[in-house]
């Protein structure tokens, strides 16, 4: 057995003016000096881009023609670090693949941060530094900003929102109200490794191996599927609810049935055992770095080696075809040659007792 | 996956389909009596691959359903007192009780914790001695022995601020209860293998030799759901009724034996109420005399909570295999897994919660 340590910041050497408050307090969302010392030692330093050094109310920016995608998704995760990333990658790429999946070209993010009254300043530094490693994976920049302090008890550590724009070129039309009956689905990799590894750290579940989160910045996949327009029909990143929500809500957006084939979905083992022993169906838990892509089939074999040949699509695969039959439901075909439907789940997935 | 691929293999599971669909010579009706097997033959399409040649009847196996409607008041009574911390299985969350159910008093601010183990729980009252640390423990044979040790860890450690609300329930007697109904269409049973592995299968024989009906242990993946009514199939077909144990590899006759002692030496035989079945004799296990101190429902005064079921919810026809869930009136209209009348509709084990969740509201030839 195996257990995940969260990274160690006792080495961390603080910025000097921050020295004096080891942690977070209020005055840091006063909008003081305490403030412009946060902006100025830890953030600016750590998204470091022309458009944030001005420092003015708000960031002015260059952009090409086309149309803007704009989307904004707030990051509450606990723990704040586990296997595979932390609230950091989330919060980047999350919103980074938001804007992607309309089939724009992402560019700038927002980040806005409620700190709890003594949060460690060591901390939001290894955050904001990784925001901004992340952000420079995935070729954005962090334009403008926000802190706001709660009182302790108010918060639970750190929540980040993040908000961005992102250009779509005149000629790409995306949507998912835009899968047609023939259409062939296609899956980028691996189902439920962030949900799971969440859990087994959150949960203090030690299974043999570290489940580690998937999260990653879907841009650059997007771009090689982008050659494929206008036959690529519809991208969607399979978050919260995992891949069932996602193809629910393109079938009812539609207006057709998606037919996938349960035995074609690439689970690790690992996360499908974790799974079995919770009770859970690795097609309702989230994924971070993953994207579903409904396409015209005559381009399934090149987006899928497309896909397969992106860093995060190793193991990309055509899980399922769109269907005339049963519009506005996602059905499956099981391991064992039967049939069955995947409905909506009411709320999150519970733990089974035995 | 060891122990997990090789019993979902498609072509050796239509092989056996196969096999069992030539064998039978009419349609048998099997009763499977766990909550579990119910879900992964619906949820795998079985019951679909058998069609003509089995009726799998669904049993009364999910020990979330089966918990009285009164005990899930006499749970949320205890878990909204001050100072209290309830902790519960994921599972119970969401059964509703007569006005409420634990995730609403959750929100309304009551600490309710989710644990995997009842040990966790254990750890919890360690840890907080100023408050009473109350586990539900409920369920079949087969999660009653994680449950004694956590008593029995209890009682040996002197934490005084642990106790359990107890509603554990057996398999045998409910299987003799579904024999004695005057409806009963049941052929053979599937018994849960889990349940075996804790104790055994030695109770099987005197049910066999009663009511000459087979009983066959069996497991949970797809291949051990259709060897076990491919044996079930072979003895009704001969009219020679048999326990037969078709999960060798996490069975043995005997069971668990240092299980076995440990609950007889915390529990005791009671009679219990099944929710919507009602009263059956000698079902159920309650804490035994030298653990009594440790009984939740004795250390909150909660004995005076009564409860009625609704009348629209039929969760103990379908519980005895008299009903199938989309034959209830209520099924996806008056009740629905967003508000269910029963807790057979919102367990991960309930017959209902598996039909509506793998669809069964649809007809099959329209999926393909």
């Amino acid at each position: 057995m195996s257990a995940f340590a969260p990274p160690d910041l006792s080495q961390w050497s603080c910025p000097l003016p921050l020295r004096d408050y080891p942690t977070i307090v209020m005055g840091h969302g006063g909008g003081g000096k305490l403030s412009a010392e946060l902006i100025e030692h830890i953030f600016v330093p750590a998204f470091r881009n022309s458009a944030l050094e001005v420092m003015a109310d708000s960031s002015v920016l260059p952009v090409p023609t086309g149309r803007i995608a704009f989307s904004t998704d707030t990051y509450v995760v606990r723990p704040l670090f586990f296997p595979g990333g932390s609230i950091a990658d989330l919060a980047v790429n999350g919103t980074v693949n938001d804007l992607a999946m309309s089939g724009a070209t992402p560019m700038y993010l927002s980040a806005g941060f409620i700190l709890e009254e003594g949060f460690p300043i060591a901390q939001l530094a290894a955050i904001a530094e990784r925001m901004g490693a992340a952000a420079r994976t995935a070729g954005v920049q962090i334009v403008t900003g926000d802190t706001k302090v709660v009182e302790k008890g108010r918060g639970d550590g750190c929540y980040i929102n993040t908000a961005g724009i992102g250009i779509v070129p005149d000629d790409i039309h995306i949507g998912p109200t835009l899968a047609r009956p023939g259409d062939i689905v296609l899956l980028s990799g691996t189902i439920g490794d962030h949900g799971m590894a969440i859990m087994s750290v959150r949960e203090g579940l030690a299974f043999e191996t570290i489940l580690k989160s998937d999260s990653a910045a879907l841009q650059g996949m997007v771009a090689s599927l982008l050659e494929f327009a206008p036959h690529v029909h519809v991208l969607r990143d399979p978050t919260r609810g995992g891949l069932a929500t996602s193809l629910n809500e393109i079938a009812a957006q539609s207006n057709v049935g998606i037919l996938i084939e349960e035995r074609s979905l690439p689970i690790l083992p690992d996360v499908q055992s974790a799974c079995d022993l919770l009770g859970m169906d690795p097609v309702y838990i989230a994924n971070e770095g993953k994207l579903v892509a409904i396409v015209d089939p005559c381009v399934a074999d090149d987006v899928l080696r497309a896909m397969q040949q992106d860093k995060h699509g190793g193991r990309a695969a055509i899980i399922g075809s769109v269907t005339s039959k049963h519009p506005g439901m996602l059905a499956a075909i099981t391991a064992i040659g039967g049939t069955r439907i995947i409905p909506l789940e009411i709320g999150e997935q519970i733990p089974r007792i035995c | 996956m060891k122990y997990l691929d090789e019993f979902r293999d498609g072509e050796l599971a239509q092989k056996l389909a196969r096999e069992i669909r030539q064998t039978a010579t009419r349609q048998w009706s099997l009763m499977e009596v766990c909550g579990g097997q119910t879900h992964s033959i619906v949820r795998n399409g079985i019951d679909q691959l058998l069609d003509g040649a089995v009726e799998m009847i669904h049993g009364p196996g999910c020990p979330v359903c089966v918990t009285p409607l009164e005990l899930i008041d006499k749970a949320l009574a205890i878990a909204a007192q001050p100072g209290v911390i309830f902790c519960s299985f994921g599972d119970m969350l969401r059964v509703p009780g007569s006005r409420m159910d634990l995730f609403r008093i959750k929100a309304d601010g009551a600490d309710i914790r989710v644990v995997y183990s009842p040990l966790d729980a254990l750890k919890i009252a360690r840890e907080n001695p100023e408050r009473q640390v109350v586990f539900f423990g409920i369920g079949f044979e087969t999660t009653a022995p994680a449950n004694a040790m956590a008593v029995h860890q209890a009682k040996l450690q002197g934490i005084a601020n642990f106790s359990m609300l107890v509603s554990h329930v057996l398999v045998p007697p409910a299987i003799e209860a579904i024999l004695n109904s005057s409806t009963c269409r049941v052929q053979a049973f599937l018994a849960a293998g889990h349940v075996c592995s804790v104790m055994g299968y030695w109770q099987y024989y005197p049910l066999v030799e009663r009511y000459k009906v087979p009983i066959v242990i069996t497991g949970f993946e797809p291949l051990d759901l259709l060897e076990g009514i491919r044996r079930t199939v072979h003895l009704l077909e001969a009219g020679t009724p048999q326990v037969d144990n078709a999960y060798q590899r996490a069975v043995c006759f005997e069971g668990n034996q240092p299980a076995q002692k440990l609950l007889s030496e915390v529990f005791e035989v009671t009679d219990r109420g099944w929710r919507g079945i009602g009263v059956i004799p000698r079902s159920g296990w309650r804490l035994s005399q030298p653990y009594r101190d440790f009984d939740a429902e004795l250390r909150f005064d909660v004995s005076g909570i009564t409860a009625e079921e609704s009348p629209l919810c039929h969760s103990g026809e379908v519980l005895q295999g008299n009903l199938k869930p989309n034959e209830c009136p209520s099924f996806g209209s008056a009740c629905t897994p967003r508000r269910p009348l029963g807790a057979t509709m919102v367990s991960s084990e309930g017959a209902c919660a598996a039909y509506y969740n793998y669809g069964r509201f649809v007809a099959v030839e329209s999926v393909h």
